[in-house]
């Protein structure tokens, strides 16, 4: 009704106005164009967020004499694959790096989801004494910068001889993440309570409430767990570098900084280490366009609450 | 026969006390996981942490008390100075320039438009890539020779740059790169844009209001409090920063990009200074706890929550 008025009492107004104006004046044209600025605008963004992205491909798949040309091939010619089998061989093992990443991520990624839903249920269902104040204790932990504990937990973990070992990357996952937690906990809110009680007085206890109700309907936010913790366990950059001493032990990541450091400068390597790089990063796209819808729930859940 | 309610009543009650008890234990047990690694990976750490910063420790000859003289000597250390000015720099550019490109793009995302999931997609892309192998492609698109940064300046005719190899350029360059990852922040105005109830538009609406009014007195004061969260989240993460500098110049040139947290990797990994890495990690502690409590403390000024009205 509203929109109805507003326009009656704008048309006069137009009318009298030279055509082109007047076209401008109508509410249709002037929407068309402010759609068409706007797909300019994200189009023209598209372009310098996918630059790098292309820059990247392009050089992977370049021979090294296209690689050292100026100005650049923007379509190598010729298109080089061998780039990806020769880089993942050519000075160290990645076959070995795929398999400790491997090996890391789905061991924190089991952690992960085991310790988090418990203890995001405990937070969420069960009233006990002190419950808030170790929920603001969690919450807080999610603030504390990592770098504070980061030195004493080497020194922990190297009294224990743990070093060069994949158990400083492993074990504390299984002791949950604030973030996970707090995900999962604002999840099992939403669930209405009536579920537990019913599930209570067919004699069921906590666990199996859990295990047998709740977790079922917890598909998304499980899925939203498990893709947060296997990209960031296989982009994790930082404990690896710190733990991992011995070259055979390093993950992918790892091994794709170190090709870098040895081959940094010269152009006739560029063609690999952009192929090898390109195969690390790959998966993670891959997971994300999978898991996207949960990814973006996952992100709007917290960032709503937060 | 005539007791029978009242013993009735009482035996409910110890009834209900037991499983009080019982769903106070259930909740222990539940929450345990957490809180026995709150204690050993956080708590336990963070007093060791204390314990170690009055020590001179490599982890190998035994290490000595030398009380506050790492502290003291943080005074004294020009690396210390300079990683704390790179770090603040790098934070106050990467954390303004990524607050405004990210909610401008919210802005223009938010509209009803076809296609537009695809543009998200593109632009939430950069942020989920593990950040080493990202810095390794920008060390080459900053590359001086046949880099891409100086390919974009010839095409404009502009002279070529010496990037991330020049003491002016190269921390330039990491906020650059921080910007290529905003899309998670962009994710999370977009979500608390689309949170913001339609009713209140048609309110304003019907008071006759303009873009302008409605963005004033609606949309800022309704998006406050998701720009409250980003904002503390982007300043603890840029006071982070490690993998740019790291891989990409080490720190260098000159130590034109020595960051905090790169400093603080050296003083304990490099230079097995293990007490002063803690001296270091405190201060840098006592730093981001000082900015977030005053962007906390300035919040009741900006941030407006719905609750507080009710």
């Amino acid at each position: 009704m509203n929109r109805a008025t507003e326009a009656t009492v704008q048309a006069p107004a137009s009318v009298r106005r030279a055509p082109l104006i007047a076209a401008w004046g109508s509410r249709r044209v002037r929407r068309a164009a402010g759609r068409l600025a706007l797909y300019l605008v994200l189009a023209a963004g598209s372009v310098v967020f996918l630059l790098p992205f292309y820059y990247m491909l392009n050089m992977a798949v370049s021979t090294p004499a296209s690689i050292g040309k100026y100005p650049p091939d923007w379509i190598p010619r010729p298109i080089m694959l061998s780039n990806f089998p020769e880089g993942w061989v050519a000075y160290y093992n990645f076959t070995k790096y795929l398999r400790n990443t491997l090996l890391i991520t789905s061991a924190t990624l089991v952690g992960q989801l085991v310790s988090c839903t418990l203890v995001g249920y405990g937070f969420a269902r069960l009233r006990f004494y002190g419950r808030g104040v170790w929920f603001v204790i969690l919450l807080s932990t999610m603030m504390l910068p990592s770098q504070v504990t980061l030195v004493p937990q080497y020194v922990i973990f190297a009294k224990l001889k743990w070093v060069n070992t994949y158990k400083p990357l492993i074990v504390p996952a299984y002791f949950g993440s604030a973030f996970y937690i707090f995900l999962l906990r604002q999840f099992f809110m939403t669930l209405p309570r009536d579920l537990d009680d019913a599930a209570r007085i067919d004699g069921c206890g906590y666990l199996s409430i859990l295990l047998r109700v709740l977790l079922p309907l917890c598909k998304p936010p499980l899925i939203a767990v498990g893709v947060f913790s296997f990209v960031s366990h296989w982009s994790d950059f930082f404990g690896p570098l710190i733990y991992l001493n011995d070259p055979e032990k390093w993950t992918l990541v790892l091994g794709t900084t170190a090709l870098v450091t040895s081959w940094g400068h010269t152009f006739i390597h560029m063609g690999y280490v952009m192929a090898v790089t390109t195969l690390v990063v790959v998966p993670v796209l891959v997971i994300y366009f999978w898991a996207q819808r949960y990814f973006i729930e996952g992100i709007t859940l917290t960032g709503v609450r937060g | 026969m005539a007791t029978g309610v009242p013993q009735a009543r009482a035996r409910l009650g110890v009834r209900r006390l037991k499983q009080a008890q019982q769903e106070n234990a259930a909740g222990y047990l539940f929450i345990s996981p957490w809180l026995v690694g709150f204690f050993v990976f956080t708590a336990g750490p963070m007093a060791i942490s204390l314990g170690l910063s009055l020590l001179k420790t490599d982890l190998l000859r035994p290490s000595t008390f030398v009380g506050l003289d790492n502290f003291v000597a943080l005074v004294d250390d020009e690396l210390f100075w300079k990683s704390l000015r790179n770090t603040a720099y790098y934070s106050l550019f990467s954390v303004a320039l990524g607050m405004l490109a990210s909610l401008a793009l919210a802005f223009v995302m938010n509209v009803r438009l076809s296609g537009i999931r695809l543009f998200r997609t593109i632009y939430y892309l950069p942020a989920v890539l593990p950040s080493a192998p990202v810095a390794i492609l920008w060390r080459q698109i900053f590359n001086p020779e046949r880099g891409l940064a100086n390919y974009l300046l010839d095409l404009l005719n502009l002279p070529p740059q010496k990037w991330i190899y020049s003491e002016r350029l190269a921390l330039p360059c990491l906020i650059a790169m921080s910007l290529w990852g905003i899309g998670s922040s962009l994710m999370i105005y977009l979500a608390g844009l689309q949170g913001i109830p339609t009713d209140l538009y048609e309110a304003a609406q019907i008071d006759g209001a303009g873009w302008w009014p409605k963005l004033r007195r609606v949309t800022l004061p309704m998006l406050s409090p998701t720009i409250f969260f980003n904002l503390i989240m982007s300043i603890i993460g840029s006071f982070m920063v490690f993998t740019a500098s790291y891989v990409m110049t080490q720190g260098g040139p000159n130590n034109a990009t020595l960051t905090y947290v790169l400093y603080l990797y050296n003083s304990a990994f490099r230079y097995f200074k293990f007490g002063y890495a803690s001296a270091l990690a405190w201060v840098l502690f006592f730093v981001v706890l000082g900015l977030t409590a005053l962007v906390f403390r300035s919040s009741p000024m900006w941030v407006y929550y719905e609750s507080e009205l009710r």
